[in-house]
């Protein structure tokens, strides 16, 4: 079994810049999806305060511990995802699988606790019907939500494909290109987590 | 050989990446700590952000491996990045949020 080690490198592309094209289009992605998440997130920003027609507001319904919680359990999803493709890259099957799954793990411990938020604010009497709030808060955690869970089903896929022995260290790439998508999910939830909770509820303001 | 050229280097170990992960732990902590001294008042805002471009620089670089790909991702993802701050801010600029 090929045992690469931490100063492995890729051979040369056959690409006008020498990169892999595959992996320049998921930088491409990313860039774009962080366009799409700051629309979202500036249309939450500018309609907060503006709560016409009644309905809870944030104070309401946010509970900052518990989303406390699900933001480290998230982060730690990205701690678990980069040593399943640092285990890979080191040939290292097993350890990858492991690595892997913990991460699909902790993605759906997250999504779980969304869901269970979710269902606690129409219980408050929130839905996307209810006001700015609503409308503005769900379609932004709704959507970064389904990212989590599409990167969720892109994870069980890349494991169970590994059990077949198709997921090996001169693959790695295929993992790589998982772990930045996971990563970027991380990353959009740091914004959200500070913009709209922390933010959204801090009594100082 | 020519930064486009470059093929991407050395990777952290995975001690590296438990301390990165260490890092963000604390920064959260930090951040949900920060969270609950009233006292700062609109004084927190530079501050929270400050913690989240910490972390989302921590990630960016060492777990998406810009630090040691070509600089060329960098290009690709900060462009997207800066583009979409700058649509924030004028979106902001726009309804009156800094008045």
């Amino acid at each position: 079994m090929a045992n690469l080690n931490t100063t492995h490198s890729e051979h040369e592309e056959h690409t006008t810049t020498g990169l892999n094209n595959r992996k320049m289009l998921m930088w491409a992605f990313l860039g774009s999806d962080c366009m799409f998440f700051a629309a979202l997130i500036a249309t939450y920003v500018i309609y907060s305060g503006q709560i016409v027609g009644g309905g809870p507001v944030p104070e309401d319904v946010f509970s900052i511990p518990v989303t406390s919680v699900s933001t480290f359990v998230l982060l730690m999803s990205s701690m678990s995802m980069v040593l399943a493709y640092s285990a890979l890259v080191r040939g290292q099957i097993k350890n990858f699988q492991i690595w892997i799954l913990s991460t699909a793990f902790l993605g759906m411990t997250f999504i779980g606790f969304q869901v269970f938020e979710f269902r606690d604010f129409v219980l408050h009497g929130l839905t996307p019907k209810t006001n700015l709030f609503g409308s503005t808060f769900f379609v932004l955690t709704g959507f970064h939500g389904a990212h989590v869970t599409l990167g969720i089903i892109w994870l069980l896929s890349l494991y169970f494909f590994s059990l077949r022995g198709g997921v090996t260290p001169e693959r790695h790439l295929d993992v790589d290109l998982a772990a930045l998508y996971w990563h970027f999910v991380d990353v959009v939830w740091i914004v959200i987590f500070t913009v709209v909770y922390l933010l959204g509820v801090f009594p100082g303001i | 050989m020519s930064d486009m050229d470059k093929t991407h280097s050395a990777h952290p170990s995975p001690r590296k990446y438990l301390m990165v992960a260490s890092a963000l732990v604390v920064l959260t902590a930090i951040e949900v700590g920060i969270f609950y001294i009233e006292s700062l008042g609109k004084g927190i805002i530079p501050i929270l952000f400050i913690l989240s471009a910490f972390k989302f620089a921590l990630v960016g670089m060492f777990y998406m491996h810009l630090r040691y790909d070509s600089r060329l991702f960098s290009i690709f993802f900060i462009t997207g990045l800066v583009l979409a701050s700058l649509v924030t801010l004028a979106l902001m600029t726009l309804f009156g949020m800094f008045n």
